[in-house]
Parts: structure tokens; C-alpha cells; sequence
């Protein structure tokens, strides 16, 4: 149990804590917006990396299956849900119909991987896995011949946005005397899908299947000895872990309403593994905090490194994207060397062994 | 003290890697019951056998017979569920669990919960989960563990991982527990109570199939003794008996000097 939220022992500390988070997360969007309205779309796609990140937790945090290639997860939610829901087959599904589709699809290209990969481990598993992320990539960049499928380099444009009768996600509301804008409506849709998956993802930790998979990840053969089909269990952080990515995907499709195989390249696998490894493997609450880090670092940075460097020098000396990935670049070997288990190392969960003790 | 009723049968097993016969046609049965020891030489083929039965290997000729059914051909996990839990000669714990996970770990294969039910959480699970809790806790107290509980495996003094170890291969609710030279790097004293231990563990109903070095923990516990050199069986029978067979002293000293394996 976090200590933050030690509901036992402190109920009333634990309560106000989460009700102040719970107005700090309301009222964010609305703070944001007067600073600009990009702020909330970078804060949503923020929360879409955390999605990211506690998906890939469940395959590298967990199960200790290092994967290089998750960002084809993400990409195949993302072409379901933009097949599904735009002119470019003329389909319009609702998006309640295609989410679960584009998990379902996610989940399956998960076993495809996981399949052939089950005897593979560490740098071994990474080199395939990294393949078939790369894999997904040509083949969306390839198949719009000689039947136009994914429509090539173009992308897709025109994306539905999510849409609840007559409520669309797109445009600006004004409900109850607020203004609501498009990135607004989405920002709490996707608090409300981060709560849900965060609640899942702390569940399966602290369950049969969780312990499963981390004796998996510390003793493939002694996991194997004391009864666990290690098969299956794989298989299902695979699969689990691309469900995940999918629906991440499907969101993002419908956010940004246009989608080009850019957007799912390697690099991005890498920022993903990143979030959780500077998080801390394993540690839900690490990895949601490694991931708004490293979402918000590289934007925060592109906003203060340019002036910094006025007011210091006059002119701009280096340009703000080669510093900024400098920056970063340097913040993780930091990282590394400090810390090297992540921000909140993967946490020891005590029980509660008192009572027993006292009781004989 | 030892039933009669076979819980394993061994007939003819043999397994070769390359150009090395590690078993060759080695037969045995274990009764119900009882607590039946392993010993031979190093390289002798006693690990070998140890993972021909446990499903890691698979042997190249033989069959095992166990609790009336076969064996060969199963995977670690489905022998694990038939009812024979093991320990590693070189520990393997879940390091960075604590004791009392690795223990729950145990329970796998005894218990159902799936994803659903561990998303859902329903009364079903929590039990089950509940259930998983109580009996890890009380196999920590068996094998006298419970005081670090909630410790890294692998912050645990050695003779506690040892046992730990013990304690998560008795989770499996096994009918026959196989330890890999449990006593290795034991002190005296760890090794009279682990010595204990496995009269307790034979006592409460689970038949022990011991491989060792510390002939003095061998004497005091086996009802029977295989002796293995070479991947062959060169003796067998009770261990007072097999102590003074001339085959086992050649064997472990290689020649006629007298052995004393009654220890000081």
C-alpha cells in the first residue's frame, strides 16, 4: 500500500490528500487553458504516454520481457480506430465500438509477437521485438498498394472525434455557464481512462497473475518449478500489455484526427521504455510519474531554453531542439547513475502481519 | 515407520548430453512415506536425474511412474501440479520478492484466479487471496521464517533462504519434495535443525526424496540410500547398509580405505 494513500491507518490524511488531487486534476484544465490551449493538448498527450507507459509496465515492469517495439501496439490501435472512423473508408463507427475492436486487434498482434518469442529473453527478445515494431511500421507505410488500405506516407486524415450523441469531443461547449473546449472534453475522458487503468493495473499487481508474472521475471525456472505455465502467462503480459497500447492508440487517432505511419517510429518505442525505466520498473505510480516527466521535460524545455539563452546572450547560440534533447539526454544518464532503479523503485509491499502476530 | 505403497517408480532412465552418459539405466522406488536419499560422488548424476523427473530435461530412454501415473513427457509446470515440488543446489529464490510473496508464489498452482478475477476482485478471489495469505504465512512459521516475512528474498541470511526455499516448494502442496543439497554451506547447528525440519515434514505426510553431501545429515534421516556414480546405480538399500558396501567406499575415496561416515 502507497503511503500517500494509507486509507488504514491515516483515513482522514489519506482523504483530504485525495480530495485536494482530485480539485487539483479538476480544475487543471481550466488553468492551462488560460496559459494557452496547446498546454492541454500536451497535457493529454501526456496522459496518452501514461497509457503507454502502464501498458508496456505489464510486459517490461512485471514480466520482465523487454520490448522495444511497443509503439506497434499503439500504431495498431490507432489505424483501427482511423480505418474505422473516417471518410477514408467511409466507415463512421461510434467510438465505444471501435475501442474495444482496436483492443481486441492490439491484443492479438500481441500473441503474434509473443509467440514465436516465448524462449527468447533480454537483449534477444529486444532485437526481435524491435523488428516488428519496425515491421508494423513498413507495413502501414507500404500498404496502400495495389489496394489502398493504410494510404501510405499520406496518413489518414479526417478522423471522427468521439462523439456521445450529440456531444462531440471537437468542438467548444459552453455546459452549466463554463466554456468547454475540445481538448478540455478530452483531457477528462482520459483522466477518467488513466484512473481506470492505473485501478487495473495495481489490481493485477497484487494478485495470483501478478505474482505469476514477477517470478517469472526473476526466475524463469524456479516459476516454472512451482507450478506456472510461464507459456501462458507471457503470452497474456503480451497480450494485456497491447490491449493497453491499442486503446491508447484509438484515443490518440481520434485527438489528433490524423495519423501517418511518423508517427509510430522507433524512437517513440524508446521514449516509452524510457518513462518506465526512469519511473522505475514495476512501480505504477513510478512509471505515471516518468511518463508526465519525460511528456512535459521536452516542451517545458522548448519554451525556456530559447529566452534563457536571450537573456544571457542577447541571441539565440544553439538551437532549442538540439539543446533540448541534450538536456534530456543528459538527465537520464544522470538518472542512471543516481538512481539507477528509477524515481520510485519497484515498491516492497508489506503486509499486515501485526494482528497475526499479537493474535499467536 | 515408512509405508508401503510406491509413490515413484524409476525404471531404466538414461540421459546423455554430447558425449556424456550422465544417467545410464538407473532404476528405484520410492515408498509413501518415506525419506530417501540421493548421494554419489560430484558429477555423479544426481542434479541430472533431479531435472529428468522434474520435467526440465527430458530423459532419453525410461519411464517414471508416479502416484500411479506417467510422467515422461510432462512440462516442470504440469510435474509441479502432479504433486512433486523441488529446491535448487544453487538457491533460486524470487530475489526481489519478499519471503512471504515467495511462498504465496507457491500456491499457483493451487489456486484459479484469472485477470478477471483479479481486476473484479470478487468475494471468490479475495478469499482464494486471503486463503493464499494464511497458508504462506503459516508454512513462514513452519520452516521458521516468519519473523522476516516481509523481507527481500534476497536480503535474508542464508540458512533462512534456504528454508524459504523449503517453505515455497511445500506451498505447491507436494506429495513427494525433492531438495537439492539443502544442507550445503550450512553450519552445524543450521544443519541439526534443518535436519528437524525434514522429520517434521515427513512426519506431517510429505515423502522426501534428499540429495546430500553431509553424510551425517544423510545417516540421521534416510530410511534408504541410492548411490550413484558415473550416472549408474551402484548401490541401494538402507543407509547403514550402504555405508559399508565396498562399491560406494571405492567409489567415493577409490580404494580400500575404511570410511567413516558416522561423522565425529
Amino acid at each position: 500500500m502507497h503511503p500517500i494513500l494509507d486509507l488504514r491507518h491515516r483515513p482522514a490524511a489519506a482523504l483530504v490528500g485525495l480530495a485536494l488531487v482530485a480539485i487539483v486534476l479538476v480544475v487543471l484544465p481550466f488553468v492551462l487553458t488560460g496559459i494557452g490551449t496547446f498546454w492541454v493538448r500536451i497535457t493529454n498527450l501526456a496522459i496518452l504516454f501514461c497509457l503507454l507507459a502502464l501498458g508496456l509496465n505489464i510486459v517490461v515492469g512485471f514480466a520482465g520481457l523487454l520490448d522495444l517495439g511497443y509503439i506497434a501496439f499503439y500504431a495498431v490501435g490507432a489505424y483501427t480506430y482511423a480505418l474505422l472512423a473516417s471518410p477514408h473508408f467511409g466507415l463512421h463507427l461510434p467510438f465505444w465500438v471501435i475501442l474495444p475492436i482496436g483492443a481486441a486487434v492490439a491484443c492479438f498482434f500481441g500473441v503474434i509477437l509473443g509467440a514465436p518469442t516465448l524462449k527468447l529473453r533480454g537483449d534477444y527478445l529486444a532485437i526481435v521485438t524491435l523488428g516488428f515494431g519496425e515491421i508494423i511500421r513498413i507495413f502501414l507505410n507500404n500498404l496502400a498498394q495495389p489496394v489502398n488500405i493504410t494510404n501510405g506516407p499520406q496518413g489518414i486524415a479526417r478522423i471522427d472525434p468521439f462523439r456521445i450523441g450529440d456531444l462531440s469531443f471537437s468542438t467548444t461547449d459552453s455546459i452549466a455557464g463554463l466554456t468547454f473546449t475540445g481538448p478540455m472534453k478530452y483531457y477528462y475522458l482520459l483522466l477518467v481512462v488513466l484512473i481506470a487503468v492505473i485501478a487495473i493495473n495495481l489490481r493485477l499487481q497484487d494478485s495470483r497473475i501478478g505474482r505469476a508474472w514477477e517470478a517469472i521475471r526473476e526466475d524463469e525456472v524456479a516459476a516454472r518449478a512451482m507450478g506456472i505455465n510461464t507459456r501462458n502467462m507471457k503470452l497474456l503480459a503480451f497480450a494485456m500489455g497491447a490491449s493497453f497500447g491499442g486503446i491508447s492508440g484509438g484515443m490518440f487517432s481520434a485527438i489528433q484526427g490524423f495519423i501517418s505511419p511518423e508517427s509510430f517510429v522507433l524512437v517513440e518505442s524508446i521514449m516509452v521504455l524510457s518513462m518506465v525505466v526512469l519511473g522505475g520498473m514495476g512501480n505504477i505510480w513510478g512509471v505515471v510519474i516518468g511518463a508526465v516527466l519525460l511528456s512535459f521535460a521536452p516542451e517545458i524545455l522548448r519554451y525556456t531554453v530559447e529566452p534563457a539563452q536571450r537573456m544571457m546572450f542577447g541571441r539565440t547560440l544553439l538551437d532549442p531542439e538540439v539543446i533540448r534533447m541534450l538536456l534530456f539526454g543528459l538527465a537520464l544518464v544522470l538518472m542512471m547513475l543516481f538512481r539507477p532503479a528509477g524515481i520510485l523503485p519497484s515498491a516492497l509491499r508489506k503486509r499486515e502481519l501485526e494482528t497475526r502476530r499479537s493474535a499467536g | 515407520m515408512a509405508g508401503q505403497a510406491t509413490l515413484l517408480s524409476a525404471q531404466g532412465i538414461g540421459k546423455r548430453f554430447g558425449g556424456v552418459q550422465a544417467l545410464s539405466d538407473v532404476s528405484f522406488t520410492i515408498r509413501q512415506g518415506e525419506i530417501y536419499g540421493l548421494i554419489g560422488p560430484n558429477g555423479a548424476g544426481k542434479t541430472t536425474l533431479f531435472n529428468v523427473l522434474t520435467g526440465i530435461y527430458e530423459p532419453d530412454g525410461g519411464t517414471f511412474t508416479f502416484d500411479g501415473g506417467a510422467l515422461v513427457g510432462l512440462k516442470p509446470h504440469q510435474v509441479a501440479e502432479r504433486g512433486i515440488a523441488r529446491t535448487f543446489q544453487n538457491i533460486r529464490l524470487f530475489a526481489n520478492l519478499s519471503a512471504l510473496e515467495n511462498v504465496m508464489v507457491g500456491r499457483h498452482v493451487r489456486t484459479r484466479a484469472g485477470v478477471w478475477g483479479a481486476i473484479a476482485r470478487d468475494r471468490k478471489t479475495r478469499d482464494e487471496e486471503a486463503g493464499i495469505e494464511r497458508r504462506a504465512l503459516d508454512l513462514l512459521e513452519y520452516v521458521g521464517v516468519a519473523s522476516r516475512a516481509n523481507d527481500l528474498a534476497k536480503n535474508l541470511p542464508y540458512g533462512f533462504q534456504r528454508r524459504l526455499e523449503i517453505a515455497r516448494a511445500l506451498a505447491t502442496d507436494p506429495k513427494l519434495l525433492a531438495l537439492d543439497e539443502p544442507a550445503a554451506g550450512m553450519n552445524a547447528t543450521e544443519t541439526a535443525s534443518l535436519e528437524a525440519l525434514l522429520h517434521d515434514i515427513r512426519r506431517d505426510g510429505t515423502t522426501i526424496l534428499l540429495i546430500e553431501h553431509d553424510m551425517k545429515l544423510v545417516m540421521g534421516v534416510c530410511d534408504r540410500v541410492l548411490v550413484l556414480d558415473y550416472g549408474r546405480r551402484i548401490a541401494e538399500g538402507p543407509a547403514a547398509q550402504v555405508q559399508k558396501d565396498p562399491a560406494v567406499i571405492s567409489a567415493y575415496l577409490g580404494g580400500e580405505i575404511a570410511l567413516d561416515l558416522k561423522g565425529a
